[in-house]
């Protein structure tokens, strides 16, 4: 199911190369380490990264408003720092900054959600049907290329209807759609790895399928599923701010970047902050994300080794 | 190729019936319904209007009721919008969102690949560099952001461009949204044509084909055009679902009247008729165009058919 | 005889990105009307380079200078839309791999009908006529069939063959082929070379054929220059070179060629490895691999000096090469 922001042709592309390469190994090796720490944008990626991360789950607690905490002396103010409104407050004398960095928890949550979801389905349906192969890998496959030829935003649309009030709910059900990708890329890494000396010899071991698959198959699968999970959480971010500035997604008195966005958007006129911050912090985490993805890449683009 | 056409056009049927059927069934299985409104309907209001709706039969005759119709074009009632029928809100707005998906697929694949191309006879230089920019900007920034600030830039602050809405043959108005959905799309095509573009140029038959004399124009179009754009063509496909999804946005922050602003609304209110029958509408829109790209992939690419 | 082509002094280099690479040195030969001259060397050894600059067909990043006079036109330096008039019509060439050379997206009729309506103003039916006829020529069964054919349905030496009749569509003056038989079977490696030498010898056309295989040169070359690092090392009659080289280096691919090589005891390839062409030795580019070197050679080049009244090499070593003596 094609997705929102087009990763799914790099991926496939990085799919294919693995699985047309005879793999070697292909682990978060210091090597392949050493060769992203060299990539500066993605480094500062990194960085920018972890701030983010680090200031939305902490900066709260040192905030001295509270996201919901309505201060009636202060509504629609521009940044004031004497007040501890250091993004200004919205319509309803709300903090924005509070405001932004709940959305971006909640934003980084359902994406860690939804993407977990979709790791963990991509890696055992690619697995068995990379493993047995045959005619049952023909028909998983099948199924796979169907589901790709389906707009990915009308079945997430008729999720909303089925889970609308309950947004990590919600967020399962978008990783149930979002494993296309991830299954391709384990299947194409599992018919290689499969023809590896070490299966064989498990397998003379008398060791069953399962076992295989899971003690030797999916160790294997490190690099992959990180360069996976770093271009699946931003689309997500994008899915989740898109349905929750469509009035789809999170709701009141919890917000989400989309959501700030949406509210934002009308009155940015006059309350400009409102739609500036979180659109920077949303735009920075994409920016970052992207090009955090591109360093993985390369550093474990097969080819190269 | 004609054979290769009639073999697509008979895979892609199975895929619309189980759409339709997938689709169907969670629809009628998921909790709650049009009905369950703030306050409780009287028991018998509720029986009536389940009868109305036929959600009173069983589901298997409910959803051979709607095959049949779906077959006939009557997509049914809409639940929550009374006295229009599904059939009749599509056939309002879908001219619209399919002139405004067209114009803008238009815009940004021929935008897109002329830019990609100016980007890669220039490898390294500053048209390169320009574009490469843009495309980011265009790729990363959501639609929906992007929508917002042109639309605050170009209407609220410059007053150059309406802010929003549409009445028909105003030009002025689509000029906004085309551009937004034609952007992000433009942009992947810009990319894909460039690299392509540079892969072709350095191959052994473009070799071959200046080491016969040919001259630059007519190697760019017979030899180097076609399969530069094969990338393209599958891109194609999944663009068209992209497009499909900045549609939903573009209408909804430009208040125009297309399916993308019926089918958020309908999910909104839990409106399951509208929201069926535009889901089935626009997978049947997607898969058909999916085909034509397919088609197209065949042409250019003989290898293909024979598959 | 006329000489249909007369290179002197020609150089190529390389820009990196903060390099300079010289590919080609001082390059000096001429190519008579009908004659085969066979141009030898390891990979590395400059001699496609040499070629793709005359063709005006360098990387982006290569630059040549000097002189390829094809008559009163020096080809060297001449911009791509006067070069068009010639290359395809007077001058053609063929590459290496016939697999990536045709272009998959065309049928092979377009690709080849094409030269002719560029070069001799046919007509396009008058030019599908001749490149039937062509493909007939260079050994192509059901010639109508194939023509209609993409690339991709083809063999490899069906391709080749395909290759061939559009270099020689025009009736070249020169034929460049360069190592075009590499990439094929061995089976089919000979038949080719019959081809070559029926049709160039039937068109008039005089052929270079690059080649690292002296096994291809023994039956088809009239003359031949050996190349290593960028230069040429000893240039002369194809028969003469063979039976009495003067050049250790042409002797070490003598006795490094298997059929060439049954006159000798064992087969002894050339010690040590190709010099990169961004650090060459100072001196004699040889010198490291060679068993014939004293003290000259590692610090002056040897110029390329008449040795009889046909041959030259490039050599300080004026001994008797004796092949026990190599290492």
């Amino acid at each position: 199911m094609a997705g929102i922001t087009g990763k799914d042709a790099a991926l496939t592309a990085y799919a294919d190369a693995l699985a047309a390469q005879a793999p070697k190994g292909r682990s978060l090796t210091q090597d392949a380490l050493r060769r992203l720490f060299n990539n500066k944008a993605a480094l500062l990626s990194i960085f920018v990264l972890t701030a983010i991360v680090l200031f939305a789950y902490i900066g709260p607690y040192l905030l001295p408003w509270a996201y919901d905490k309505i201060d009636w002396a202060g509504i629609r103010k521009p940044p004031d720092w004497a007040k501890g409104h250091y993004f200004g407050t919205d319509q309803n004398g709300r903090d924005m900054l509070a405001r932004t960095l709940q959305g971006t928890q909640m934003s980084l949550l359902v994406a860690a959600v939804a993407t977990g979801v979709s790791v963990v389905i991509g890696i055992i349906y690619g697995a068995i049907a990379g493993y047995f192969g045959g005619r049952i890998d023909a028909v998983m496959m099948r199924f796979v290329d169907i589901m790709y030829a389906l707009p990915y935003i009308l079945f997430v649309i008729i999720l909303v209807v089925i889970f609308g009030r309950s947004p990590v709910l919600l967020f399962v059900g978008i990783g149930c759609l979002e494993w296309l990708t991830m299954a391709r890329i384990v299947r194409g890494q599992t018919l290689s790895i499969k023809q590896r000396e070490f299966i064989e010899a498990a397998k003379a071991g008398g060791a069953r399928p399962f076992t295989i698959i899971f003690r030797h198959i999916v160790p294997n699968l490190t690099g992959p599923v990180v360069i996976y999970a770093t271009l699946t959480i931003p689309e997500i971010i994008i899915t989740e701010s898109f349905l929750s500035y469509l009035g789809l997604g999170v709701q009141e008195p919890q917000t989400s970047l989309g959501t700030l966005i949406s509210f934002g958007a009308p009155v940015a006129e006059a309350l400009p902050w409102m739609l500036y911050t979180p659109a920077a912090i949303l735009v920075t985490m994409l920016l970052c994300f992207s090009y955090l993805g591109d360093g993985l890449r390369d550093a474990l683009d097969p080819k190269d080794r | 190729m004609f054979g290769y056409a009639l073999r697509r056009v008979l895979t892609a049927i199975p895929i619309v019936l189980i759409t339709i059927t997938v689709c169907f069934f969670i629809l009628r299985l998921a909790p709650g319904g049009p009905f369950d409104g703030e306050r409780a309907l009287p028991p018998d209001v509720m029986k009536n209007l389940r009868a109305h709706y036929n959600l009173d039969q069983p589901l298997l005759t409910q959803y051979l009721i709607y095959l049949g119709g779906v077959l006939r074009g009557d997509f049914g009632p809409s639940m929550v919008m009374e006295d229009f029928s599904v059939s009749r809100l599509i056939s309002i707005g879908l001219p619209f969102t399919l002139m405004l998906g067209f114009s803008a697929f238009v815009v940004g694949t021929i935008g897109g690949m002329l830019a990609g191309a100016v980007a890669a006879v220039n490898q390294n230089k500053w048209p390169d560099y320009l574009l490469v920019a843009i495309v980011l900007v265009g790729i990363i920034i959501p639609n929906f952001l992007m929508a917002n600030l042109v639309q605050l830039f170009f209407g609220v602050y410059l007053h150059w461009l309406p802010v929003g809405g549409y009445h028909p043959g105003s030009l002025i108005h689509l000029v906004l949204p085309i551009f937004i959905l034609a952007l992000p799309h433009g942009g992947r095509v810009a990319r894909l044509v460039r690299g392509s573009m540079i892969e072709v140029l350095g191959t052994n038959y473009v070799r071959t084909a200046r080491s016969k004399g040919l001259g630059t124009r007519l190697i760019l179009a017979r030899h180097a055009l076609k399969p530069a754009l094969l990338p393209v063509v599958s891109y194609l496909g999944p663009g068209l679902s992209y497009l499909l999804t900045g549609s939903l946005v573009v209408e909804q922050v430009f208040a125009l009247p297309g399916i993308g602003k019926y089918f958020i609304t309908a999910a909104l209110n839990r409106d399951y008729g509208l929201v069926l029958g535009t889901t089935i509408l626009y997978v049947f829109i997607i898969l058909a165009l999916n085909l034509i790209v397919d088609v197209l992939y065949a042409w250019l690419d003989p290898k293909v058919r024979y598959r | 005889m006329t000489d249909v082509l007369v290179v002197d002094d020609l150089d190529v280099t390389f820009a990196l990105h903060d390099s300079e690479v010289k590919a080609v040195s001082d390059l000096d030969f001429s190519l008579a009307q009908g004659e085969t001259l066979a141009v030898v060397g390891e990979s590395g050894s400059g001699k496609s380079q040499a070629f793709l600059s005359i063709m005006g067909l360098l990387a982006r990043n290569g630059k040549a200078s000097g002189r390829a006079m094809m008559g009163d036109v020096n080809l060297i330096g001449l911009p791509p839309n006067e070069l068009d008039r010639y290359r395809g019509k007077d001058i053609a060439m063929i590459f290496q791999d016939p697999m990536t050379s045709l272009n998959p997206t065309l049928k092979v009729k377009t690709q080849l009908a094409e030269v002719l309506v560029r070069h001799q103003g046919y007509d396009n039916e008058k030019a599908n006529r001749a490149v039937v006829e062509m493909l007939e020529r260079v050994g192509i069964p059901e010639p109508v069939k194939r023509a209609n054919a993409y690339p991709h349905e083809l063999s490899g030496g069906m391709r080749q063959r395909v290759m061939i009749a559009m270099a020689l569509l025009c009736r070249p003056k020169i034929l460049i082929a360069d190592e075009p038989t590499t990439a094929l079977d061995v089976t089919v490696q000979a038949q080719m070379l019959d081809l070559f030498k029926t049709l160039t010898h039937d068109f008039g056309t005089a052929m270079v054929l690059i080649t690292h295989d002296l096994g291809v040169v023994a039956g088809i070359a009239d003359r031949m220059m050996v190349m290593y690092g960028g230069r040429c090392v000893e240039k002369g009659p194809t028969d003469t070179l063979f039976y009495d080289p003067r050049h250790p280096y042409t002797l070490g691919l003598l006795h490094s060629t298997p059929h060439v090589a049954k006159r000798a005891r064992r087969l002894d390839p050339i010690q040590g490895l190709p010099p990169s062409l961004e650090h060459l030795p100072r001196g004699c580019a040889f010198h490291p691999r060679c068993a014939f070197r004293f003290e000259r050679c590692f610090e002056e080049r040897p110029p390329l000096l008449p040795v009889e009244a046909v041959r030259e090499k490039a050599c300080w070593y004026q001994g008797e090469l004796k092949y026990g003596e190599v290492a």
